[in-house]
């Protein structure tokens, strides 16, 4: 079924009847040419793009909940290509043109809004280190605007300007980067990479990786056993568990990120604002709620969920940037496990076993993501080699000492 | 979130600074194994249940503490100073 | 309409209050709701999607329609809820999301849209042509979404935060929770009484109950007058827990100043953590709401909302009153209404198996099929046992059962559980450490159940706080079972049927959602969006499950619930976040030196958390170029003075000092000689820099290490770690005394002769070295030591006397030409010397990328040295620190590129991290790093800023532009 516009009419016209299933509920077979642990955003574009850019059809993605019931459906939406290393630019400028047509592709409107996104800055080395970023975004082919103080105060009048702690000294904007509906990602993928014949299949939990002589041979769920000759595992805050029944030991620590969102109100912040100094970024939703958040809640945890230290340090700093937000009111509070490397760069990468691939460390910033990564990793498992944007994303690059670190705060998983 | 500093008493999480796993407590010989150094520096076991790690009584005594905590339920088990362990020389 | 002589609120004192525009008298004691409802307001807002309109449905926090602002001079308050604002005189209320007024709202068209506006319409549309999403969809779908609005200027009125012990806290003041805090307090314990209304007493001041005799309300009183004389009792009204969070701690917002007019010393609200060792959590239920055709229209409230009004403030929303129940509420409240001398026009018991044994007319089996009344209530036409009618009637009073109001219990990820004979979830057990439920949130529903329940529960917290449990005799009260059917829907009918109010989500849409395979519990939330709004599902959830659940086949238990969240209810982003207001959100760190540079026109600028002078500007001087120039030239032809006392400073000692110090630096300390400096260069352990800077050995087993400012805090930690972690038993011990000393560069050709004067004599001093001085009979340090390529010296003092030192140096600088010197200035000096700060120790450096991979002793063992060793930390196909000079100015931040090869990414060849005017060697000088940057010294390089429109040829040289053999520093 096409979704359009003229659709919604004829449908409510007949009283909504009509409208078929997002995807289908099908029964796990015995044996898919491939599998993919887990039905998050990075999972089910991986999916997707297995379908579409290799032919690969008869696979299966496996959720131990409900699609979407990870980090993809608890983030706070920021799609931005605004990297400076090398390795990590060009990945996400791929994403970002993947975003760019998304709508189209999946035939669904995943409401990417290129709303723009500003990086305030609060001294003269801060902007320097903004604008080293942005040359890069614009040496890749991305775009990058140097705003000054008079700048940000025509773009965000609201911000307070006379009495914050750390005085703004300008911004970095970014036109192409802004938000997306994270639910309608899942679900847009979700929805087309069945119609191209995946199984989605749900509450269907892996609890083991079959390996005989070094090469995998299927999975173990709480639905049976099921044979595959390639296995991805795209898990995010669980990729240590299920790694770890492949014998594996990752460099991964799983972590606490909060975010909130306040009740609906009537427009009053059109971008994506990021306050680095403070830790804290916000944007506006489409239904009218501010949906904010700062830093991880620092310690490693599966909780998802977090405590007041932050919380309260997440609000203070939107009252000393922008006292306007005072009177908003938090609605919801809620915090996803967010899988921490130690450099925070992302690992899509082969394993020790044969067939077994891994894509995880997407710290939190893999939202923006999906898209790209799931390209790269359906390119990796389906040809067995790396994608040229994704080349660096591996996962001996610690011990080699071919680090990522875009914020320089070295090896400690939290600090990213 | 509250932990029971061993010289300080009870207090709540904003006074600690949190570190990592306690497996940065066993540094490797200088000449160890790349693979000895990664695990150390990167490697971890990251348990959804109890798992031990290292706090810093940053705004108390400056103690550095391991903590044995469940990372599920975030029930605090034990906290004690690293300096007290046994054999912590380098 | 107000009825006389009934209600709690206070007759004597009379308030005026504007809604919309119009001015209304209420009563101390009032809420907005009951004020509006005595005054026959009923149409109080418009809903969120289709702009349906919205009376009142509730009398509590959980109010899903009758959203308004609050103004108050140039400020507003959005989505405040009517049934929660207290009036007071001067109160002004607006109605929201409406345009132009609350009786015509345009957007009302919406509500004919509606089919086309069905669940999730919006994935499915909107996405051609795509430039148009940003141009005219999304900014349409933005204004008409969102409710209420923020005035868009600062919030400048006070909020505060505070901190508060107990051994019990006991959230909700009804039967339940004046039991438990009663016991407890007679126990001894240090208690806390929170609770969310501005009264205390729950549905005992809500409801027509007696206990032991009295009315309930006059009950209350008593206790609350015993418990406050209590000095081991706090009571909280108007406090919301809002939170549960780990290891007995909670939030909790109290509305300070929100029930009056604004005052300057009051805040509106202070956001409390408590921390309880148990906790006795007695929070109620929430009446649910039915679903039926229309069921949405002002004058269709909740059966106990409606006897709060008619208790507690003495107010019939209504003149015909009709009531709708699957359980007894009906009945109870007919009997209430009637005693009160209001008309009932009937009870529509939903079961078919009810007594119609009443004073009013009842029926059986009874569904409604449909409402009348645009702006309110007119008619209900319904079927029942006996055929079908219809009957005009201005409120309609329902009840759906009860929810446990089980919230708080979810904060920690428990899951609730269905219990099938009360149709409701109720806690689970533990789900939440310390904490016991107790009354109507446990679903215990009676009140002599729930004083039962509370004096259960605090026997419980007792004996986990090792406190015995004193004797309490149970208060009398009435003890009737609950029976309940459960009916949700109204079934086989057309239209709609609303489950969430506030995000107009109906019983179709949940059923579309299952129609189109988003059947689990959490895919309908967030296709349809019920339970996203304000009132977070507190009157929908269970409702929009039990429809689901008949939609897909499954049972209540199986489909399960969403999750409940903190905070319990909205809690404004100022409560949460005051005392971050301005420069309230991190520390200020002044120098000694700040009034003196202050007084001497310098700007100050943030360096981390201090303020350091940015220069000292001399009249006639029109930019900060021309005083940097000048000061520039004054160092390095005179004599120049500044602040550096930010450097972090520890002070080291033990028979094992030195030991350690080989083991955190690279290079070795322990061959310094006593009385000498050296330059220190300091890993991570994972082969980065983490910092560098001097570490003077004062003594045998005492050295004096200095830190940038930056890393002062971080290498203090790291310190203790690899102390405490590696070596606790070696003999070192160490103390940051960056505070004790204020300390001062004097650096220039004639510094040595400034000091003279100071000192009496010149210092002899050789070059990186270090001596106690006296001023005076001030003890003081002195140290040879240099940032600007000069021959300079530090003079450390106590702190008392940084700003009289300062001063005095200055005083004779300026007698030799010589003047303070700013960060301007100083930064010049270090580029101009290639001496490198934090702008290239960014956190990605190596030693080898600054070519210090020397520094790295081949004799010893030291943190960061064998991850430095990976073959990725090394190498030309790193960025080497180099020098740039230029004829035109470059820009930190620049990237470069080879001349001649296209600018893109791949053939980035590094970038620039300082740039600087070079007054010295009239020159644009910058530090870079570049790919094999050491072999391309004397080659040229292309420097490309895009953002600044910069791209001039620069030369590659050695990073030390000035005095590169150190003749000036050792002279
Ligand atoms: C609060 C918050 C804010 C964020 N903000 C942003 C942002 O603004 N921009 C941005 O780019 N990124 C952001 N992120 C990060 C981003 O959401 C994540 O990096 C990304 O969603 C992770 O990839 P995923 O979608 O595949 O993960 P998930 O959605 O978590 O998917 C992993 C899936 O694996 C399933 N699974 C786990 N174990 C098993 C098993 N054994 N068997 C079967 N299935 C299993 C899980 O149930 C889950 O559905 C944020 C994250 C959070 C929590
Ligand atoms: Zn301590």
């Amino acid at each position: 079924m096409r979704y359009s516009g003229l659709k919604v009419i004829t449908e409510g016209l007949f009283g909504n009847k009509g409208w078929k299933p997002a995807w289908r509920d099908p029964a796990p077979k015995a044996e898919y040419d491939a599998i993919i642990i887990g039905g998050g955003g990075h999972g089910l574009s991986t999916a997707y793009y297995l379908a579409k850019n290799h032919g690969l059809t008869n696979i299966a993605v496996l959720e131990k909940g409900y699609l979407g019931s990870g980090n993809i459906g608890r983030n706070t939406t920021i799609v931005r290509a605004n990297y400076f290393l090398q390795g990590n630019s060009e990945f996400y400028s791929h994403s970002m043109k993947l975003w760019e047509g998304l709508e189209i592709d999946l035939n669904y409107n995943v409401m990417h809004s290129q709303r723009g996104l500003i990086n305030l800055f609060h001294s003269d080395g801060q902007r320097d280190a903004f604008v080293r970023r942005g040359n890069s975004m614009i040496n890749q082919g991305d775009d990058a605007i140097l705003l000054d103080r008079e700048g940000v105060r025509e773009m965000l009048p609201y911000l307070d300007f006379e009495q914050t702690r750390f005085p703004i000294y300008g911004g970095l904007y970014h036109p192409r980067g802004g938000t997306a509906r994270h639910d309608a990602v899942a679900w847009g993928y979700a929805r087309a990479a069945d119609k191209r014949g995946v199984d989605l299949i749900q509450n269907c939990e892996v609890t083991g990786v079959d390996i005989e002589n070094g090469r995998v041979t299927g999975v173990q769920t709480t639905r049976g056993a099921i044979k595959a000759r390639k296995v991805g595992i795209v898990v995010a805050g669980r990729s240590s568990q299920v790694a770890a029944m492949a014998g594996m030991r990752l460099p991964i620590e799983s972590h606490i990120l909060q975010a909130f969102v306040t009740e609906g109100l009537k427009p009053v912040i059109d971008h994506v604002v990021s306050f680095g100094m403070g830790h804290f970024y916000i944007s506006q939703s489409d239904k009218g709620g501010l949906v904010f958040g700062g830093d991880l809640d620092f310690y490693a945890s599966y909780a998802s969920r977090g405590n007041l230290p932050m919380v309260e340090h997440v609000m203070e700093a939107g009252m000393t940037l922008m006292p306007m937000i005072g009177r908003a009111k938090v609605l919801r509070s809620w915090g996803g496990i967010m899988d921490m490397s130690p450099d925070g760069s992302p690992i899509i990468d082969k394993t020790h076993v044969d067939g077994l691939f891994i894509d995880c460390g997407w710290n939190y910033g893999g939202f923006k993501a999906v898209p790209a990564s799931g390209w790269c990793m359906a390119h990796l498992m389906a040809t067995g080699e790396s994608h040229p944007v994704a080349a660096r994303f591996k996962l001996n690059r610690f011990a080699t000492g071919h680090i990522l670190d875009e914020e320089g705060t070295g090896s400690q998983h939290n600090l990213h | 979130m509250r932990l029971t500093c061993p010289l300080c008493g009870e207090r709540d999480r904003r006074e600690f600074y949190y570190y990592g796993s306690e497996d940065y407590l066993n540094r490797p010989a200088p000449d160890a194994a790349p693979q000895a150094w990664d695990d150390y520096l990167h490697n971890r076991d990251n348990p959804a249940g109890v798992t031990r790690d290292l706090w810093y009584h940053d705004m108390g005594c400056s103690s550095w503490l391991v903590v044995t905590r469940n990372t599920v339920t975030h029930d605090i088990l034990a906290v004690e100073a690293v300096a007290d362990r046994k054999g912590g020389a380098a | 309409m107000r009825l006389a002589g009934k209600g709690l609120i206070d007759r004597s004192t009379p308030v005026t209050f504007t809604f919309d525009g119009r001015s209304y008298q209420g009563y101390r004691g009032d809420t907005l709701a009951s004020a509006l409802l005595a005054n026959d307001v009923r149409l109080v807002g418009r809903s969120f999607k289709y702009h349906r309109p919205r009376g009142i449905l509730t009398a509590g926090s959980e109010e899903p329609n009758a959203m308004v602002e609050i103004l108050e001079g140039n400020q507003q308050t959005p989505n405040v809820r009517a049934t929660v604002q207290e009036v007071f005189d001067g109160l002004q209320a607006r109605s929201q999301n409406r345009f132009p007024s609350l009786k015509f709202d345009l957007l009302g068209i919406n509500n004919l849209a509606a089919p086309f506006l069905s669940a999730g319409f919006y994935y499915k549309t909107f996405m051609w042509p795509r430039p148009f999403w940003e141009k005219l969809y999304e900014p349409l779908i933005r204004r008409a979404a969102g409710l209420g609005s923020l005035s868009g200027r600062h919030d400048e009125a006070q909020y505060e935060k505070a901190w508060a012990f107990c051994d019990l806290l006991v959230i909700g003041s009804g039967p339940a929770g004046l039991m438990a805090a009663w016991t407890a307090a007679q126990a001894g314990a240090d208690v806390i009484l929170a609770e969310e209304d501005a009264r205390m007493g729950g549905r005992l001041v809500s409801d027509n109950l007696r206990v032991d005799g009295q009315p309930g309300a006059d009950w209350v009183e008593a206790l609350l007058d015993d418990l406050k004389a209590m000095p081991n009792v706090r009571l909280m009204p108007r406090t919301t827990v809002t939170g549960a969070y780990d290891d007995g701690t909670y939030g909790a917002l109290e509305r300070v100043g929100l029930h009056r007019a604004p005052a300057p010393h009051l805040p509106r609200e202070c956001f409390w953590r408590i921390v309880a060792g148990q906790t006795v959590l007695a929070a109620g239920a929430l009446e649910r709401p039915i679903a039926f055709p229309d069921n949405d229209r002002p004058g269709i409230m909740l059966a106990s909302a409606l006897r709060s009004y008619l208790h507690r403030y003495g107010v019939v929303p209504g003149n015909r009153i009709t009531l709708i129940a699957n359980n007894d509420a009906a009945r109870a409240t007919a009997r209430d209404l009637m005693a009160a001398g209001v008309k009932v026009v009937a009870i529509l018991d939903t079961r078919p198996d009810a007594t119609a044994l009443e004073d009013c007319p009842v029926y059986l089996n009874a569904q409604i099929t449909g409402t009348a009344g645009h702006l309110g209530l007119t008619a209900i036409t319904f079927r029942h046992a006996g055929g079908t009618a219809t009957l005009e009637t201005d409120c309609l009073a329902m009840s759906g059962g009860w929810n446990p109001t089980v919230h708080l219990t979810c904060h920690m990820n428990g899951r609730p559980l269905w219990r099938e004979d009360i149709a409701a979830f109720i806690p689970a057990e533990g789900a939440v450490p310390r904490l016991t439920p107790a009354g109507a949130c446990n679903g215990t529903f009676s009140t002599a159940g729930a004083f039962r329940d509370g004096l259960a529960a605090a026997h419980t917290a007792l004996a986990a706080l090792g406190r015995p449990a004193p004797d309490m005799a149970l208060p009398m009260a009435e003890d009737a079972p609950y029976t309940i059917t459960p009916f949700w829907q109204t079934p086989g009918v057309e239209g709609r049927q609303w489950l969430d109010f506030a995000n107009d989500v109906t019983t179709k849409d949940v059923k579309l959602s299952a129609q189109e395979n988003f059947r689990s519990v959490e895919h309908m939330k967030r296709y349809t969006t019920q339970g996203m709004a304000p009132d977070q599902g507190k009157n929908s959830n269970v409702a929009a499950l039990a429809v689901l659940a008949d939609a897909t086949g499954r049972g209540i238990p199986q489909t399960g619930t969403t999750t409940f969240r903190p905070p319990f209810v909205p809690t404004s982003i100022a409560a949460m976040g005051a005392g971050g207001r301005g420069a309230g959100f991190a520390p200020q760190r002044f120098l000694t030196s700040d009034q003196a540079s202050r007084d001497r026109g310098a700007p100050m600028i943030e360096a981390g958390l201090w303020y350091r002078p940015s220069y000292f500007p001399k009249p006639g001087e029109k930019t900060w170029l021309e005083a940097c120039n000048r000061e520039v030239t004054m160092v390095r032809e005179s004599v120049g003075v500044s602040d550096v006392s930010t450097l972090g400073k520890i002070d080291i000692q033990g028979r094992d000092a030195a030991r350690f110090l080989d083991l955190v630096y690279t290079n070795t300390f322990s061959t310094l000689p006593v009385g000498r400096v050296r330059y220190g260069l300091m890993l991570r352990e994972d082969g980065h820099v983490l910092d560098d800077g001097t570490t003077a050995r004062l003594a045998e087993h005492r050295y004096l290490m200095t830190t940038t400012t930056a890393a002062a805090g971080l290498v203090m930690r790291h310190l203790d770690f690899v102390h405490q972690a590696f070596c606790a038993d070696w003999d070192v011990r160490f103390l940051s005394v960056t505070e004790a000393w204020a300390q001062f560069a004097i650096a220039g050709p004639r510094a040595r002769d400034l000091l003279a004067t100071l000192l009496g004599a010149a210092p002899d001093l050789p070059f990186m070295g270090v001596t106690d001085v006296s001023l005076g009979s001030t003890p003081a340090r002195l140290f040879r030591i240099s940032f600007s390529g000069e021959e300079g010296y530090e003079l450390a003092v106590p702190t008392r006397y940084g700003e009289a030192l300062f001063r005095d140096l200055v005083a004779r600088a300026e007698t030799m030409g010589g003047g303070p010197y700013g960060m301007e200035a100083l930064n010049v000096l270090r580029i101009e010397k290639g001496f490198i700060t934090h702008a290239e120790i960014h956190g990605r450096t190596t030693a080898f990328d600054i070519g210090m991979e020397k520094m790295v002793s081949a004799k010893k063992d030291c943190i960061g040295k064998a991850a430095a060793a990976r073959p990725g930390m090394i190498g030309p196909d790193r960025e080497q620190l180099v020098g740039l000079r230029a004829s035109s100015a470059m820009t930190a931040g620049a990237h470069l590129f080879t001349p001649g090869d296209k600018v893109h990414r791949e053939t980035d060849q590094g970038y620039i991290t300082s740039v600087c005017w070079s007054p010295t060697l009239s020159a644009h000088l910058a530090l870079a790093f570049v790919k094999d940057g050491r072999a391309r010294h004397g080659t040229r390089i292309r420097v490309v800023d895009h953002l600044r429109k910069i791209d001039v040829l620069a030369e590659i040289t050695d990073p030390v532009f000035h005095d590169k053999e150190g003749a000036k520093l050792r002279a």
